[in-house]
């Protein structure tokens, strides 16, 4: 059973349609990531599925429960692109609080693992008031993992975070993948997505403009030769066209220093995929 | 749902107004305090036949000081709900709650629940207090002693119920606004009624009346300070019921179930309103 279904998903809000029709599935341990310029619906779907937003049409379900009941809201973790814990507890209370929420048995142990693994476990006393940006993000992770879901939201996770958060942060999802915890990542940052997600959906306008690993995404785009006359570049060649070119050219009495096959990147195949959407 | 009341308990115990509610109650209790020991200080040397002073001015003081908490209160349950739906979600409070399993239902239940733990024992004890303060400094105690009190507490949380409502629909400020405007028109329809007494107007008492059971805080308040007096007789009676603070009118036995099924009509709104809001 996969993780999230989503099929035909649809949303308007008065004549503007924000999602027109999306599919998407992710699977049991599987991470997407989820592009798209601002205004491309990604925020709308990310919060159909954890029941803050009614779906127009469509249908999506988290481990076979339709989204928004209390059976689906128990199988997710969500962490909001705008978010806020009440400034006087600490991080342990914020915790203790979604514990109970959640109906998590997890207790003391639950709560330091997760402080550990965002790497808040010496807060200690200090309230959230007086937690950096960057800090409250990584509660907001700390929080969405409680009662150990088994689909993960997260909507920007790293948008308040410095490298060395981001890095932390991409340390948590490989982690959440070696459990087998479905991740829908949403997020502006390519390289990030690039770096730690199975699959990427784009879209734009509210419709799935492209869907694939970022190696599906990413096509050729020639193979280049470092020659001894200078470099040459063969701009409809694949990779399985490199030893052959490198054949010729050395038949031709050319010494070869170095060869690469072009790819588009991520950004790229992105902004093929949205187009003029760009915002 | 006791854990979102105790969220919301602890929410209102941190809050700066609930501080500044206690200084303004402390500040009254004493000038209260101060104002009935001078209106017993000098009765009058020949009050006319068949008016009974003493219970007279311990009438008047203890509606006027029923009416101050009334108020105080009603500022207090507003406070705590006003930005319950709308307000928290705007501050990004909201969201991390209401994905969790607990519906949204409980959720506002547990809210008005939270509210009350608060405002029921503020207005019993400072109703109370008000109470014995007449009854030491003025020698005068009320008829009814217990069924006043708890009308005043069930007006008070009428007007959570209605803060709870507009908290999903309007912002934090406009539903303030709101809330007390509500507040002043059963003021206004008490002072009317006080004043169709006088004038004898059958159209201006109506008026007063519907406008009372349309909004029961001002029908259970009216209903309170006619049982302080409850077996007034005479002159007495009469110039109570010339107002302002006295008198006031018998809501009849229905009140108690209308004020309940009030409650629960707008707590019902309430949750419809809130189960088909997006977030």
């Amino acid at each position: 059973m996969a993780a999230l279904a989503v099929r035909g998903l649809e949303k308007r809000y008065g004549r503007v349609t924000a999602l027109g029709g999306v599919d998407l599935e992710v699977g049991e341990g599987e991470l997407v990531g989820l592009l798209g310029p601002n205004g491309a619906g990604k925020s709308t779907l990310v919060k159909i599925v954890c029941g803050l937003v009614r779906a127009s049409a469509g249908s999506a379900e988290v481990c076979g429960a339709r989204a928004g009941t209390a059976a689906a809201r128990g199988a997710i973790g969500y962490l909001a692109e705008l978010f806020r814990f009440p400034g006087w507890y600490r991080a342990g209370e914020v915790l203790e609080l979604h514990q109970r929420l959640a109906g998590s048995q997890g207790g003391e142990a639950e709560r330091r693992e997760l402080l550990e693994l965002v790497g808040l476990e010496d807060t200690g006393r200090k309230r959230v008031d007086d937690f950096s940006k960057g800090m409250q993000q990584r509660l907001g992770i700390a929080q969405a993992l409680v009662g150990s879901p088994r689909l993960l939201l997260l909507d920007e996770p790293t948008s308040a975070l410095d490298p060395a958060g981001r890095r932390t942060v991409r340390g948590v999802l490989e982690e959440l993948r070696r459990r087998g915890i479905a991740v829908l990542l949403n997020s502006h940052l390519l390289s990030e997505v690039e770096l730690v997600c199975d699959r990427v959906v784009i879209l734009s306008g509210g419709r799935v403009a492209a869907a694939g690993t970022p190696d599906e995404l990413a096509h050729a785009r020639g193979v280049e030769i470092e020659t001894g006359s200078g470099l040459k570049r063969f701009e409809t060649a694949v990779r399985e066209d490199a030893p052959r070119l490198v054949a010729e050219l050395v038949a031709a009495g050319e010494r070869i220093y170095g060869v690469r096959v072009l790819t588009t990147t991520l950004e790229e195949a992105y902004l093929e995929a949205v187009g003029g959407d760009e915002a | 749902m006791l854990i979102i009341a105790v969220y919301a308990l602890r929410e209102a115990l941190r809050r700066k107004v609930f501080a500044v509610l206690l200084v303004l109650t402390f500040a009254f209790l004493g000038l209260y305090w101060l104002g009935v020991r001078q209106a017993f200080a000098n009765p009058p040397d020949l009050p006319p036949a068949g008016l009974d002073s003493r219970e007279f001015a311990g009438a008047i003081v203890l509606g006027l000081g029923m009416f101050a908490i009334l108020f105080l209160g009603s500022v207090l349950a507003v406070f705590l709900t006003l930005g319950v739906v709308r307000g928290d979600a705007e501050r990004g409070l909201l969201q991390p709650l209401v994905t969790r399993p607990l519906g949204r239902t409980q959720l506002l239940a547990a809210r008005l629940l939270g509210a009350a733990f608060v405002c029921v024992p503020y207005v019993v004890v400072v109703n109370t207090a008000a109470i014995v303060i007449v009854g030491r400094a003025g020698g005068w105690w009320p008829d009814r002693l217990v069924t006043p009190v708890l009308e005043l507490a069930a007006a008070v949380m009428i007007l959570a119920a209605l803060s709870l409502l507009g908290s999903v629909f309007l912002s934090a400020t406009a539903n303030g606004i709101a809330v007390f405007m509500l507040f002043g028109a059963g003021l206004v329809a008490g002072i009317l009624g006080q004043i169709a007494e006088v004038v004898n107007s059958h159209t201006l008492s109506q008026i007063s009346k519907i406008t009372a059971w349309a909004l029961p805080f001002e029908a259970l308040y009216q209903d309170a300070l006619n049982r302080i007096t409850a077996d007034a007789s005479g002159l007495t009676e009469f110039a109570l019921d010339l107002g302002p603070f006295g008198g006031g009118r018998p809501g009849g036995s229905l009140l108690p179930l209308w004020a309940l099924a009030y409650l629960g009509l707008v707590f019902a709104a309430a949750a419809l309103g809130f189960a088909r809001r997006d977030l």
